[in-house]
């Protein structure tokens, strides 16, 4: 079972990598953009009828810091 | 104080583990092993831990991250909770805030670029393990090497770091956006020091500065004659 997990900073957390990018777009002549968040994206190859609670634990204990970072698990269609 | 017992952590990736040992070395004297992340105990009877500074495992994830679950990590928290005096250095001070040893999280500098320079900092209390050779308020000036040294917390949280005292050490001019200009805290018992300055590069003038130094007169005095 593939199973995508989107870590995203908090809102309210400044991120400095989403400004720099932000800014890169402006300086490229990109307009209109009003702002960037820089995440991360993580695949994870898991066995079949692995559960959700184990997923939900993997992010918590490793795959996302929880003083700053959100995360959203989402399973992929073979 | 050759009863001095301490101990370095190396992780891969670590490349401030031999200042670091050097430091407490010509400090206190005694003995100070030196152990790999992969091992699952540590020594017995040690007075102090140090997590060195470096890259630890390349960065990979968030600084600190894997580092922090690694074998010897569950050994050093069991110490640090039983009141062993830990201190985090830079990339340590990650790894403990990853370890939840230390509240908040240091995220990428405020102005995105590697700081490398020396800069002055503020001795915030005098009252701890690690800071009572320092007087409070007492500007000194240590070297920074980091590119995520950014420290942040909740407002609930910098307000209870400021209330009991846990702010060891603070920026005295802006750096890299840290909450508060906070640049190094204590666990609520005072046994846990985690900074973003670099105290064992600073202990001898040949290094350019000995400001360092009081950080380890202090702990190691203060245990050895315990």
């Amino acid at each position: 079972m593939k199973v995508r997990v989107s870590v995203s900073l908090k809102n309210g957390v400044l991120d400095p990598q989403g400004r720099a990018i932000h800014h890169a777009l402006e300086g490229l002549g990109f307009e209109g953009v009003r702002d960037v968040r820089a995440g991360r994206l993580i695949e994870l190859d898991v066995a079949d009828g692995t559960s959700d609670a184990a997923l939900d634990e993997m992010c918590r204990k490793l795959l996302a810091n929880m003083v700053i970072e959100n995360y959203r698990v989402e399973k992929v269609a073979a | 104080m050759s009863g001095f017992r301490s101990a370095v952590v190396t992780f891969p990736g670590s490349n401030c583990d031999r200042d670091m040992a050097v430091a407490i070395e010509q400090i206190g004297g005694g003995t100070v092993h030196r152990v790999w992340h992969g091992d699952a105990e540590l020594p017995d009877r040690l007075d102090l831990i140090a997590l060195p500074g470096g890259f630890s495992y390349g960065d990979y994830l968030r600084c600190g991250a894997i580092a922090s679950r690694s074998p010897i990590m569950r050994a050093v928290v069991d110490a640090a909770n039983r009141g062993v005096a830990v201190l985090g250095v830079c990339n340590g001070f990650q790894v403990l805030t990853e370890a939840g040893l230390l509240p908040g999280a240091l995220m990428r500098n405020a102005g995105i670029r590697f700081v490398c320079r020396e800069v002055p900092l503020t001795v915030e209390t005098s009252q701890s393990l690690f800071t009572s050779g320092y007087a409070a308020g007492q500007r000194i000036t240590l070297p920074v090497a980091h590119h995520d040294g950014n420290y942040f917390a909740d407002d609930a949280t910098l307000d209870r770091l400021e209330g009991e005292g846990r702010v060891a050490f603070r920026y005295a001019d802006a750096v890299n956006g840290s909450a508060r200009g906070i640049a190094g805290i204590l666990n609520p018992a005072g046994n846990v020091l985690g900074m973003m300055p670099h105290p064992e590069r600073a202990i001898e003038p040949a290094h350019g500065g000995s400001d360092g130094r009081a950080l380890f007169e202090s702990v190691i005095g203060a245990l050895v004659d315990a």
